[in-house]
């Protein structure tokens, strides 16, 4: 973890001495919409290799895990490179108990419980260092929620431009109708991140994210 | 079969009792109630820089017996408003904070989950007779 913020500060203050500085894009959300998923399909397929490791448990990302320099292209061929942050999920209530009925033992459950919370801290702590950011919806339950509400409403508030990727659009009970519904006013982007189903899609919109960030 | 009833506690906190406060004071003065399992109905709503305070001071606070909040809000549809009571309605935020619209804030070892659209809440209590 040290050397993972040693490399990411040095790389930070080595730009400023260099020229512009890297495009932080950050993966937000509440947990278990598959931010990591996202990050490892954009991840692999921009520069070959996975970000993190993903599960069905929710909290499977408890730190801030940043892959620095992707660079993605537009139809065009225009290049754009980011560090993409990818966070944990943001919750109101995390109980130990919960991660027992995976098997875990108690005090593995409660270390992941404390963890977890740390990691939600760490989440919101970050949101000042975004230049961009795509907030991650799993599109099969209702969006609809005070962290969708608090997590987007805290990005107006900063001002970081905002796209919504509607994830797990390979579930039948997906639906993107209701995240376009609770979230008018932002571009909504419907993907499966784990069949990638879309992401060029996705691609697209992150590539107009970022030039607007470029422009401010 | 008769089922054991326990008791559910609402608190209601009036904008007068905590708008002067700063919003870290309101925020302890909030999860104070919460975790004494009461249900908090707070006129007006928090800030947004509030809302992720409240979580994090949420996340600092869990322990075996306090497992987190479900948190709410409604608040008045400004479209929906004349004109006149637009500006009434931004007037007052400036002056007085936002006391428009209602603010629910819930022990997650109580309240499971709080359904929500702009107008209307629908809480869902965990089995109280547990």
């Amino acid at each position: 973890m040290a050397s993972v913020f040693h490399s990411f500060f040095g790389k930070i203050f080595g730009n400023i001495f260099k020229k512009k500085k890297q495009i932080k894009l950050g993966l937000y959300g509440p947990p278990n919409g598959g931010k990591t998923t996202l990050a490892n399909r954009i991840s692999m397929d921009w520069i070959g290799e996975e970000m993190g490791s993903a599960s069905n448990m929710a909290h499977e990302t408890r730190e801030i895990q940043i892959k620095e320099q992707i660079k993605i292209q537009n139809k065009k061929g225009k290049e754009i490179s980011f560090n993409l942050v990818d966070t944990p999920g943001i919750a109101t209530k995390i109980d130990y108990e919960e991660f027992l009925k995976f098997g875990m033992k108690e005090t593995e459950a409660k270390s992941r419980s404390k963890e977890a919370t740390k990691g939600v801290i760490d989440a919101i702590r970050w949101l000042d260092d975004m230049d961009a950011v795509v907030v991650v919806l799993d599109a099969t339950i209702d969006p609809y929620t005070q962290v969708n509400i608090t997590i987007i409403g805290n990005l107006v508030a900063r001002d970081t431009p905002v796209v919504i990727v509607a994830n797990k659009m390979d579930l039948k009970r997906s639906d993107i109708k209701r995240i376009e519904s609770a979230f008018p006013q932002y571009k909504v982007v419907a993907i499966s991140a784990k069949s990638g189903k879309n992401i060029d899609k996705l691609y697209d919109a992150v590539f107009e994210l970022i030039e607007t960030t470029g422009k401010k | 079969m008769t089922k054991a009833l326990k008791e559910l506690a609402i608190q209601y906190i009036p904008h007068t009792e905590v708008g002067s406060l700063s919003s870290e004071d309101r925020i302890a003065k909030l999860l104070e109630y919460v975790k004494e399992n009461k249900i908090v109905l707070l006129e007006g709503q928090l800030k947004k820089n509030e809302e992720t305070k409240l979580i994090m001071e949420t996340m600092k606070q869990i322990s075996k017996r306090f497992k987190g909040i479900e948190l709410a809000t409604i608040h008045p549809q400004i479209e929906d408003m004349s004109i006149v009571a637009r500006v009434r309605n931004t007037i007052g935020k400036v002056i007085l904070g936002k006391k428009d619209g209602l603010t629910v804030i819930g022990p997650a070892t109580i309240v499971e989950q709080i359904k929500q659209d702009p107008k209307s809440l629908q809480v869902f209590s965990l089995n109280l007779s547990n």
